[in-house]
């Protein structure tokens, strides 16, 4: 089979928000034009996980698009399988009330309202949706929300493979050649399922596999690198062997899967926070450097009192200020706290209801920041370098990731309802 | 002989482990090193606490001896994207680890 993960929550919540794509339909056809052409030529099924990005009804939709286009222009036909994994705010709610939604470690249990709140919900399947569609004949499988290594694992599960190696294949191969030696572009990569192991090797020529680059592979993206955690069960890597079998190819043995009590798949969900506009502003001025922290108080303290007054009480907006030069990057974790460079940047986020209220708090922002007094200089100083005019800039709406749940469905398959289409 | 792990190590990263972790990887090619990194425990719970300002009892820290590698992952203060984040992927929250220090022995801090 060939497989590929199309999603990632990397980019930030605004995919779910949207259904938009990271990546453009040019690129993704391109890609998903050498896969189904190579795939259909020597009869073996392509599977997709996390169309779109996101996984959500759009992202299928979307993808699915792109692989009847694809069909059309190369003349093939083939049965198309579409997996959704987009869920009502209805099937959600009814879940909740039948005690079957759990809260991830530090969250809060899910309420009514973080359901209404959401404009997108996906939950992400395990391998069982997949199978389902193979084993339904589907040639193409476009899966929306999809675990990682589960688009992988799928087949070879089927195929009555041990479900350690198929699980941790899956883990390898979701990043294409993200586990070889030295990656300088992206590629894919390739694994042989064995009675007793799995052979990992980059297909690219000049790439190559080390015992030591695959191993570090289950570190990556992943909190805890000895346990990856699936909807049924966790691949244990912790007695994992892997030697090299040739100077580019490593085989792995001895993982194991312990089957869970229970049945979860995760739940994703994002929501719009506000409307944000942006102003970037860079201050030279030793004197104010040297006081910053009291010069950002006295203006927090000023444009919060003459928003009272004029546009907006402070509980209809956040302005969020990162200083580049000081902790712009690591914000709360950063543990330098002097400002070094004889110039700093700040970059206010003005975050409120509407686009307009964002906009005219940033323009009266921007105005009383430029001559926000310091002791030293008396009489009306421009205390900021504004590098663009207009200064202030428009993001539109904002979004973020407010589900980290998991649910119990009723069966593997339950909340993955799929298409079997003839293309 | 006190040495940075920014020398040392080959690859020093951070990365979301979705959108409400972080996860660090310190990694090494000479066993040797990784080796007296791990057992000196230079990348212990209360150091990283510490560092970072967490509750050590949210730091989790993993040395991984196939991978030469100890990992330090905990919950991000705002999940990636969200109003407040400075680094939607995670991936320049390590530059202080490159700081922490180890007492190589005399025989491995020449070989390096």
């Amino acid at each position: 089979m060939i497989g590929c993960d199309s999603g990632t929550t990397d980019f930030g919540p605004h995919l779910l928000a949207t259904g938009r794509s990271h990546f453009s339909r040019a690129s993704v056809k391109r890609d998903l034009g050498i896969m189904i052409e190579q795939a259909r030529r020597t009869r073996i099924p392509v599977v997709i996980g996390s169309a779109g990005g996101a996984g959500s009804d759009s992202g299928v939709a979307w993808m699915s698009d792109i692989v009847r286009e694809i069909a059309d222009g190369l003349g093939l036909h083939f049965t198309l399988a579409q997996i959704h994994a987009e869920q009502s705010k209805h099937a959600i709610h009814e879940l909740l009330a039948q005690g079957r939604v759990r809260a991830l470690p530090r969250m809060e249990e899910l309420t009514g309202e973080g359901i209404d709140s959401s404009l997108h919900m996906v939950a992400m399947m395990g391998a069982e949706p997949i199978q389902e569609a193979l084993s339904r004949g589907a040639d193409v499988v476009v899966a929306g929300r999809a675990s990682d290594a589960s688009i992988f694992a799928a087949l070879p599960l089927l195929a009555g493979h041990d479900p350690a190696l198929c699980w941790h294949a899956g883990k390898i191969l979701e990043c294409g050649a993200a586990a070889v030696v030295q990656r300088t572009a992206p590629d894919s990569m390739q694994a042989e399922m064995h009675a007793s192991g799995v052979d990992i090797e980059p297909l690219r020529a000049d790439y190559r596999c080390t015992p030591q680059s695959v191993a570090s592979h289950t570190l990556y993206e992943n909190a805890d690198p000895f346990k990856l955690i699936e909807p049924s069960g966790v691949l244990d890597t912790l007695q994992t062997r892997y030697d090299a079998i040739s100077d580019r190819a490593v085989r792995i043995t001895g993982s194991r899967f312990h089957e869970a009590a229970e049945y979860t798949v995760k739940l994703e969900g994002a929501r719009r926070i506000g409307y944000s506009t942006v102003i970037p502003g860079a201050i030279r001025d030793p004197l104010i450097i040297n006081q910053l922290d009291a010069w950002l108080a006295t203006l927090d303290g000023a444009i919060t009192a003459r928003l009272q007054q004029t546009l907006a009480p402070s509980d209809t907006y956040t302005i969020a200020t990162r200083v580049y030069g000081r902790n712009g990057v690591m914000g709360e974790l950063e543990p330098v706290s002097r400002v070094e460079g004889h110039e700093v940047m700040l970059l206010w986020d003005v975050i409120s209801g509407s686009q307009e209220l964002s906009h005219s708090i940033a323009a009266a922002l921007t105005h009383m920041a430029v001559h926000n007094p310091i002791p030293e200089w008396h009489g009306l100083i421009s205390g900021v370098a504004f590098p663009f005019a207009p200064s202030e800039i428009d993001r539109g709406p904002v979004y973020e990731f407010h589900l980290n749940h998991v649910l119990v469905p009723e069966s593997p398959t339950a909340l993955f309802p799929i298409e079997m289409t003839a293309v | 002989m006190r040495r940075r792990l920014g020398e040392l190590a080959q690859l020093i990263r951070s990365k979301n482990a979705g959108p409400f972790w972080l996860t660090f990887d310190v990694m090494f090619d000479d066993p040797e090193i990784y080796r007296q990194v791990r057992d000196q425990e230079v990348l212990s719970v209360e150091r990283v606490a510490a560092c970072y300002r967490q509750d050590p009892a949210s730091v989790l820290v993993f040395a991984h001896d196939t991978a030469l590698a100890i990992k330090v992952s905990f919950p991000r203060p705002v999940s990636s994207g969200s109003a407040r984040d400075t680094d939607v992927f995670g991936g320049q929250q390590y530059a202080p680890l490159m700081d922490f220090t180890v007492d190589l022995s005399e025989a491995t801090a020449t070989r390096s």
